[in-house]
């Protein structure tokens, strides 16, 4: 009996431990694949310029059209992301902190819509286009992926500001202070780490995603030179010239791929050491 | 000068007060002009054919006007089967192992390697997949078993969205993991239980609800994916008899038309009815399980 127990002890540790390890195994693998792949096929020429005449045939160019318009994707949509959230986040901690039932309700409709997949959004942003009159381009692709991060943004800076102690708030309201001056210099500055990770996540979250912008967002040759031109975005590049059956042009999608990731990869590390950073200022 | 900065004080109060009410109405309202605008899309075809025949014929023609949802439901119903297979056990004994035994600076690795996989982009998965995951199947595993496959088959889907999944169950399980109360597992260990014995029957019973909720949700995120399992699926409208068989989930099916939808009467009509199904069955699994997920935290 004894001798059983200790054996099933052993067996479910190590079970553990392998599973645990080859967590770890699966990420190294992936992260190796993607990094030699993409090394591999990365040219000064993919970072720097439009895709030339014949590039999906293997010839000149890189995809600065899709660097580009990703990062004005989702500095256009994290930038309203903001603008829509920052103040529902802060007014669910500081304006209606008293009315639990309304702001657990908000959380958990933010969560619910958190889990709906970007293919929803994307479908409904392309019948909102439809009805607004707005063909494929750089502002419908800005819509949707606004409606698809504002719920992570709001979830996100909202788990921070729930740890923000009462008793500033009671100081604050003694010295005078009005709801909205409590949420944007108290609420604000205490919560700010939180806020800077809600804002990468969110950013990451509308660089990355492919199925949002396949049907709104178009795709070209060139960065776009207003809100209404269509915009080429790294994911859709990488889907697009993966599925190419030319070599030279499989190899590209590695190397956007490999771009993507350090895009990501430099986010997370951002995030992380900004976090630290701002830390000192928090009571 | 004070009384003019009380004044803008009490405009800027009055001003973004305003702002708040209207953002928190616009985001409450998302979801119900999600559902009727997907509605209102797929209106054309609900008047076509009634919705029993459609989700279970597996018809799926165009071009004559034939649109059956079948194929594609079990697509995506099984993908996501088999993915939470393949996470799930894994993704628990992992949490069990980072929230009970393991040292602290592996717990701390843990959490990095989980925000790197939560981070990438799941083209990048996808990426990945037909890289490494279909050709190890069409070259070694499926002839191991005697079988043929083009690697692009439901077993790849499963096993790249699984991967996908782990971050975001195994951050939940974590959660949850910890959640139990340490007083309960040291009277438990008290009375002579093992470490192994204490978790078997006290913190996975205590945690159980727990447990199937934040596997749900990796269930729900696996059901939805598009980009990653589109690359590696093989996109074959037909119900798939085994694991290497191609499939076509509702998400890809989606993603893989967009093109051709405007050439093809009803076409986007289905599409968008296609998009409505999976915001609905996504919406209610999601609601549920976050209502005994609350219920945990609160208590």
């Amino acid at each position: 009996m004894q001798k059983r127990k200790i054996l099933e002890e052993k067996f479910f540790l190590w079970l553990m431990r392998i599973v645990t390890m080859s967590i770890i195994l699966v990420f190294v693998f992936i992260m190796g694949i993607i990094l030699k792949k993409g090394f591999h096929a990365m040219t000064w020429e993919m970072v720097s310029q439009e895709p030339q005449g014949g590039f999906y045939f293997g010839k000149g160019g890189g995809i600065l059209n899709a660097i580009v318009g990703s990062l004005y994707l989702a500095g256009g949509s994290t930038f309203c992301a903001l603008v829509l959230g920052l103040p529902v986040a802060l007014g669910m901690n500081v304006h209606w902190v008293t009315k639990t039932k309304v702001v657990n309700a908000v959380r958990f409709l933010l969560d619910a819509l958190w889990g709906v997949p970007s293919i929803v959004f994307g479908a409904f942003g392309f019948a909102l286009m439809a009805y607004l009159q707005i063909r494929a381009s750089l502002l419908a692709g800005i819509i949707t992926v606004t409606l698809f991060i504002v719920p992570v943004f709001i979830r996100a800076f909202d788990e921070v500001l729930r740890t923000v102690p009462q008793g500033l708030m009671e100081a604050a309201y003694s010295l005078g202070a009005n709801k909205t001056q409590i949420a944007f210099t108290v609420f604000f500055r205490q919560a700010l780490p939180g806020f800077i990770t809600a804002i990468l996540l969110a950013f990451g979250r509308g660089i990355g995603d492919a199925a949002s912008v396949l049907f709104t967002a178009g795709y070209t040759d060139h960065i776009p030179q207003t809100i209404q031109d269509p915009t080429a975005t790294l994911p859709l590049a990488i889907f697009f010239q993966l599925s190419s059956p030319i070599p030279e042009v499989k190899e590209r999608a590695y190397a956007a791929a490999l771009i993507l990731t350090a895009i990501i990869l430099i986010i997370s590390i951002v995030s992380r050491l900004s976090t630290r950073k701002f830390k000192k200022n928090i009571l | 000068m004070a009384a003019l900065l009380g004044i803008s004080a009490k405009l800027t109060n009055r001003i973004s007060t305003a702002w708040l009410n209207f953002a928190v109405l616009f985001l409450i309202l998302l979801p119900l002009v999600i559902g009727v605008g997907l509605i209102v899309k797929s209106l054309p075809l609900l008047e076509e054919a009634p919705i029993g025949t459609m989700l279970s014929s597996s018809d799926w023609s165009p071009q004559q006007g034939h649109f059956g949802f079948f194929a594609f439901i079990m697509g995506s119903v099984w993908v996501t089967l088999l993915s939470f297979v393949l996470s799930a056990p894994v993704c628990l004994l992992a949490a069990i192992y980072l929230t009970e035994y393991s040292p602290g600076w592996l717990t701390q690795t843990m959490y990095f390697v989980i925000d790197v996989l939560a981070g990438i982009p799941s083209v990048v998965y996808g990426v990945w997949g037909v890289l490494v995951v279909v050709p190890l199947l069409a070259d070694y595993v499926a002839p191991a078993l005697g079988l043929s496959t083009t690697g692009y088959c439901l077993l790849s889907g499963g096993i790249v969205l699984a991967i996908m999944a782990v971050p975001y169950m195994l951050n939940m399980l974590m959660e949850v993991l910890r959640s139990v109360p340490i007083e309960l597992k040291e009277a438990s260990l008290s009375l002579g239980a093992t470490y192994w014995e204490t978790i078997k029957w006290i913190v996975l019973r205590k945690g159980l609800t727990g447990i199937i909720a934040a596997l749900s949700l990796g269930i729900s995120k696996a059901l939805g994916e598009t980009i990653a399992v589109l690359m590696v699926v093989g996109n074959v409208a037909k119900v798939p008899s085994s694991v290497f068989d191609a499939a076509y989930p509702l998400p890809a099916l989606i993603a893989n038309n967009y093109g051709d939808m405007m050439s093809v009467p009803l076409y986007d009509s289905a599409l968008m009815f296609a998009a409505l199904i999976l915001f609905v069955i996504i919406l209610l699994f999601n609601s549920i399980t976050n209502f005994f997920l609350y219920r945990i935290k609160e208590v």
